[in-house]
């Protein structure tokens, strides 16, 4: 059970919450120029990362707000927690 | 048995003025307060409490706490009774009831016991090997083992106690009140950090309950009494006792189970009877204890065999006597003390036997005062008896200690062997929290880890079992965890009190089973609860199996409620030497929650019956049930299915209601709809980019059906949607799917599109919505609305009013909607919630000269499914595009929106597609079910190529007969062909026709 700290409400617990799995997925600005496996890797592939991931959440049962979280996802440290837009953030190795 | 034989005349922590009476097994006995009931049936004298899961072998006590393998009863009766629970950790109350488990007829007499002499049919892995052949026969076989092989039976009435959830945050939570857990929680407190401390037993003092030691030169009991009470007098602490912690998650999120009323004969009024605590720990101290290992010999299960610990803790807590004779077999220092309590205690103590060469001198002195042998270098080889202990044999092990040394065996009398296997720290909850477990081959245990969380493992959990380094390392464990969690005491450092001088310790001689025990001997049990023995183990190397994970799936080790407290490592010590390799290349098996097995009553709390999932209402409902409605869920929404009257079949009743919505006048709530606000100077914007069709283009006052895809180009939700004002819009959902559009609307706006300004706000329930359809709605409602022109022209299909009311329709303003789902005639008229009854009694008592009908769903579904409306989850299942539905005419080509991309995808475009369609069945009267696979042939024999399904089947009174609509493989171009439609074993003949079946067409506009 993470204890994630929502950028707008402070700490609260995971239940709270709900992923939207891996961040920083940019919808193609014009999806028509795209090949079908272009296309394809931006509806259905995502990474599935074994330690560091950036992904979205949302406080969905508090402000609402979606935001980022780089969490490691053996140990579950969240490295973490920035806006949405936001380049991914440095992080120590 | 006569009496409390085994009782001690003084001494121990229960109160001998306070007895209580119990049945066990429908023999009254007595106890007393401060006893459990473990306590209580030694001091009775009963011996025999269990059979094993197995073989059926009589069982005896070997425990005194948590990890007690055999003492398992059943407690209480009735919907209370509770199978499968530890005798250990039952607090004895006046009026207590338990009985054994797995025997019949009786514990004495049990015939299941005849597994125990067929045991050479019963090798480890024996029902994979014998029983999977042939597979069919399995669910037989099953049966029976589970009957022979079984604990104890649940409760067949519901359980009329009340169970609830807590949550809690701390800076420090201290698992454990012994000696270390107590230091840590006092130090902690002192800081002024937000204390819980919780602990499995109703007493605190852990260890210092049993053993008898001193603090401050005083007995080490009044030093946990001094402590408790300042802990309990500070507002900064919360006391747990009866708490066990069953789990550890993740960022320090703890699971608690507070036995708040199972010491009682019931709750009190208002009383839970458990609470399950979640706890966020900002630093967690772990003081969890160790857990004494039993050795493995030759029937060393039998009654009258018990931990030494276990033996001390009975004497000194309690005052019970667990035997006259005793013999003490250990290899560590463990036994010593307890040999000393024993004799103290009046018991004879026949010898202490160590397996140790050099066997510690600093006990010597107290022995010999006591005239008790010693017999060093010496070791238990087998026990004798059969339904308890008559007695002993005695050998020499050879160095390797793996054969015996001929001609030195012995036998010696006695009805109590106590063995003291060493140490095993209680880590299980450390290992939940992601903590690896290193093994310490000099003490024969595993030690902690480098830890992921924010905790710390203080005394015998982390192998310090000298009481002046718990007390010590307890202190500052728990000051630190408090710094940590930013608490600090000004000036002094923890208080440390001092312990009397114990014996310096000799280092153990790890041996995980004593030979010449194999074949003939009798079994050597390693885990007593699974009935797993030390041939097992090695008949599970033998045969190949390497992973300490794949033996305890193939011999159960480990797999028992108990999760193979006692069992774990002794099993791991005789993998590693049957495979001729170290412990920690056998590693060891992943603890998993709970710690102790958890009621699922506890789990639900108060969520069960009514309250399991809420329940949502329309304004109306009372109206609906007043009048006979019988509801459906759809989500958490309850809606009139239909409404019958007396004595009216339900298919007739929909019948009934769907013929009046086509000849005069339907009313159906339509308040469950979902609704969204959608304001903002980009609103017209947003719903272009969302659903399929354009929306620059309608006008203020026009409604619109929309289609909203996701990114897959598979069709999501639909419905209409209205536009209030330039930038004000007000959207409608399905009922199940309001949410989820609300989410899908806010993730767009939020992370992908934060330029366009538009505020979606759920409006559902603030409106209530009154759907009034029917080639008769216009006369009505002119009627109460008599100054408002109703025309087609005033107020033409798809657009919306607000409309004064009359007087009749007590001058409500209305939100008034000219769309509608069963092709007929149709008004939505939407007004603020609270006016929902009062619009909805208008209707209905004007409505009367029409023969107004109220409908329910069901009938509107007919209705909708007539004309080919779809409904989405029904005619959809996320693989449907709009094409597939026929509503290619939706999909705008001139603008981007979600999901287009997909729509153009080789798999979306390609032929054979499914597609709606009707269906008519040969029969008019046959109606099929949903879901029914389409084929091709009249032949319904497997292997068949299915073709598609039926997605909606009614009968309609309308259309005089059945009909379905489906979605069949290149559907649109078969229409006119015959098709069948297959289930249970039939071929149902169909035409293919559209996917409209009826026009209302004039009587509409």
């Amino acid at each position: 059970m993470l204890l994630l700290s929502c950028p707008w409400c402070g700490d609260r617990s995971e239940q709270e919450f709900a992923c939207g799995g891996e961040a920083h997925i940019v919808r193609p600005l014009a999806p028509e120029d795209l090949d079908d496996r272009a296309w394809g890797d931006y509806v259905f592939m995502r990474r599935n990362e074994k330690g560091l991931h950036f992904e979205r959440w949302r406080h969905v049962h508090g402000c609402g707000r979606w935001f980022n979280v780089a969490r490691n996802t053996v140990t579950h440290e969240i490295l973490a927690i920035y806006q949405v837009g936001d380049d991914r953030p440095e992080l120590p190795e | 048995m006569s009496g409390e034989s085994n009782r001690l005349t003084d001494g121990g922590r229960i109160d001998r003025t306070r007895r209580l009476s119990f049945r066990f097994d429908n023999k009254t006995m007595y106890g007393y307060q401060g006893d459990t009931l473990a306590s209580a049936l030694l001091a009775n004298g009963v011996r025999l409490v269990g059979r094993s899961f197995k073989y059926h072998r009589p069982r005896g006590l070997m425990a005194a706490g948590g990890e007690e393998p055999n003492g398992l009863v059943r407690l209480r009766q009735g919907g209370r009774a509770e199978p499968n629970v530890r005798a250990t950790e039952i607090i004895l109350y006046d009026g207590l009831v338990a009985e054994s488990q797995n025997r019949w007829p009786s514990l004495e007499f049990d015939l299941g016991a005849l597994n125990d002499r067929l045991s050479p049919l019963f090798p480890a892995g024996f029902y994979y090997k014998t029983f999977m052949w042939p597979a069919s026969m399995w669910p037989r076989y099953e049966a029976v083992i589970r009957r022979m092989a079984g604990l104890g039976k649940a409760a067949t009435s519901a359980d009329p106690d009340r169970y609830e959830k807590q949550y809690a945050h701390c800076d420090v939570l201290v698992v454990g009140a012994g000696p270390s857990g107590l230091a840590a929680a006092l130090a902690a407190k002192r800081t002024g950090a937000r204390v819980i401390l919780a602990d499995e037993g109703a007493e605190f003092g852990g260890a210092l309950l049993g053993n008898g030691q001193q603090i401050d030169g005083r007995p080490a009991i009044a030093w946990v009494a001094g402590i408790e009470a300042e802990l309990a007098g500070a507002e900064n602490v919360r006391l747990l006792p009866r708490t066990v912690v069953t789990g550890y998650y993740d960022h320090n999120a703890l699971v608690m189970l507070e036995r708040v009323a199972d010491h009682l004969l019931q709750p009190g009024p208002g009383q839970p009877r458990q609470r399950l605590w979640q706890v966020r720990a900002k630093q967690v101290v772990l003081a969890t204890g160790a857990l004494e290992r039993p050795l493995v010999l030759a029937n060393n299960d039998r009654p009258g065999v018990m931990g030494a610990a276990a033996v001390q803790t009975y004497i000194n807590r309690y005052g019970v006597r667990p035997g006259r004779r005793a013999v003490l077999f250990t290899n560590n220092d463990g036994a010593y003390p307890v040999a000393l309590d024993l004799a103290r205690a009046g018991v004879a103590v026949a010898a202490v036997v160590d397996v140790r060469a050099r066997a510690p001198i600093g006990w010597r002195g107290d022995l010999d005062r006591l005239g008790i042998e010693l017999m060093a270098d010496r070791a238990v080889l087998g026990v004798v008896g059969r339904k308890a202990v008559t007695g002993v044999q005695i050998g020499k092990l050879n160095e390797a200690g793996n054969a015996v040394v001929p001609g030195l065996s012995r036998h010696i009398d006695c009805d109590l062997l106590c063995l003291s296997g060493g140490w095993s720290p209680t880590l299980h909850l450390l290992s939940q929290a992601g903590t690896s477990l290193q093994w310490d081959a000099r003490q024969g245990c595993f030690l902690p880890g480098k830890a992921r969380q924010a905790v710390r493992v203080v005394g015998a959990a982390n192998a310090d079992f000298r009481l002046q380094d718990c007390l010590n390392l307890g202190a500052d464990a728990g000051n630190a965890a408090a710094n940590d969690a930013g608490r600090r005491r000004r000036g002094r450092g923890p208080h440390k009190p001092l312990a009397d001088v114990e014996p310096a310790l000799t280092p153990p001689r790890p041996i995980w089973s004593i030979p010449g025990t194999g074949k003939g001997g009798g079994k050597a049990f390693v885990d007593f609860q699974s009935d797993v023995t030390a041939d097992d183990l090695r008949l599970a190397a033998r045969e190949g199996y390497r992973s300490i994970e794949h033996v305890k799936r193939y011999t159960t080790v480990g797999m028992g409620t108990d999760q193979g407290r006692t069992a774990n490592i002794n099993a791991l010590g005789i993998v590693a030497e049957a495979l001729d390799v170290t412990v920690p290349q056998v590693g060891h098996t992943t603890f998993r929650p709970p710690f102790s097995p958890v009621a699922f009553g506890a789990l639900a709390g108060g969520q069960t019956g009514p309250l399991l999932d809420p329940v949502r209402r329309t304004p109306m409902h009372g109206w609906h049930q007043d009048h006979g409605a019988v509801f459906e869920p759809v989500g958490q929404w309850l809606r009139p299915y239909s409404y019958p009257k007396a004595g009216e079949a339900m298919a007739a009743a929909v019948d009934r209601e769907t013929l009046a919505v086509r000849t005069s006048l339907g009313l159906m709530d339509a308040s469950t709809l979902g609704k969204i606000d959608i304001r903002g100077p980009d609103a017209a914007e947003f719903l272009n980019r969302i659903y399929t069709n354009g929306w620059k283009g309608l006008a203020v006052g026009g409604c619109r059906y929309g289609l909203m895809l996701g990114e897959d180009g598979m069709i999501f939700d639909d419905g209409v949607t209205v536009r209030l004002g330039e930038d004000h819009f007000h959207m409608t959902t399905t009922t199940g799917n309001a949410a989820p559009v609300l989410d899908w609307l806010e993730s767009w706006l939020q992370t992908e599109w934060p330029e366009l300004s538009v505020y979606c706000t759920s409006c559902t329930e603030q409106w209530a919505v009154a759907a009034l359809c029917g080639p008769n709605a216009r006369r009505l409602l002119a009627e109460l609305c008599p100054d408002w022109d109703l025309s087609a022209e005033a107020f033409p299909h798809m657009t919306w009013q607000t409309v004064a009311m009359g007087e009749v329709a007590a001058g409500l303003e209305a939100r008034i909607f000219r769309i509608g789902f069963t092709g007929e005639l149709s008004f939505e008229i939407n007004v603020p919630a609270g006016h929902g009854p009062a619009l909805w009694a208008a209707l209905m008592a004007a409505g009367e000269k029409y023969a107004i009908t109220p409908f329910g769903t069901e009938a509107m579904h007919v209705l909708r499914a007539e004309v080919g409306f779809i409904m989405v989850g029904q005619e959809t299942d996320g693989t449907t595009t709009p094409d597939d539905l026929g509503l290619g005419r939706m999909v705008s080509r001139k603008k981007e929106f979600l999901g287009k991309r997909s729509l153009f995808r080789r798999d979306t475009m390609r032929q054979g597609r499914p597609q709606l369609v009707g269906l008519l069945t040969d029969d008019p009267g046959h109606r099929v079910p949903e879901g029914a696979q389409l084929i091709a042939g009249a032949d319904p024999a497997p292997p068949q190529r299915g073709l598609g399904h039926v997605t909606s089947s009614y009968h309609s009174p309308n259309l005089g007969r059945t009909f379905a609509l489906a979605l069949l493989q290149g559907g649109r171009a078969r229409q006119g062909e015959t098709i069948h439609i297959a289930y249970d074993g039939r071929a149902v003949p169909a035409t293919v026709t559209g996917p409209r079946f009826l026009d209302p067409g004039a009587r509409a506009k």
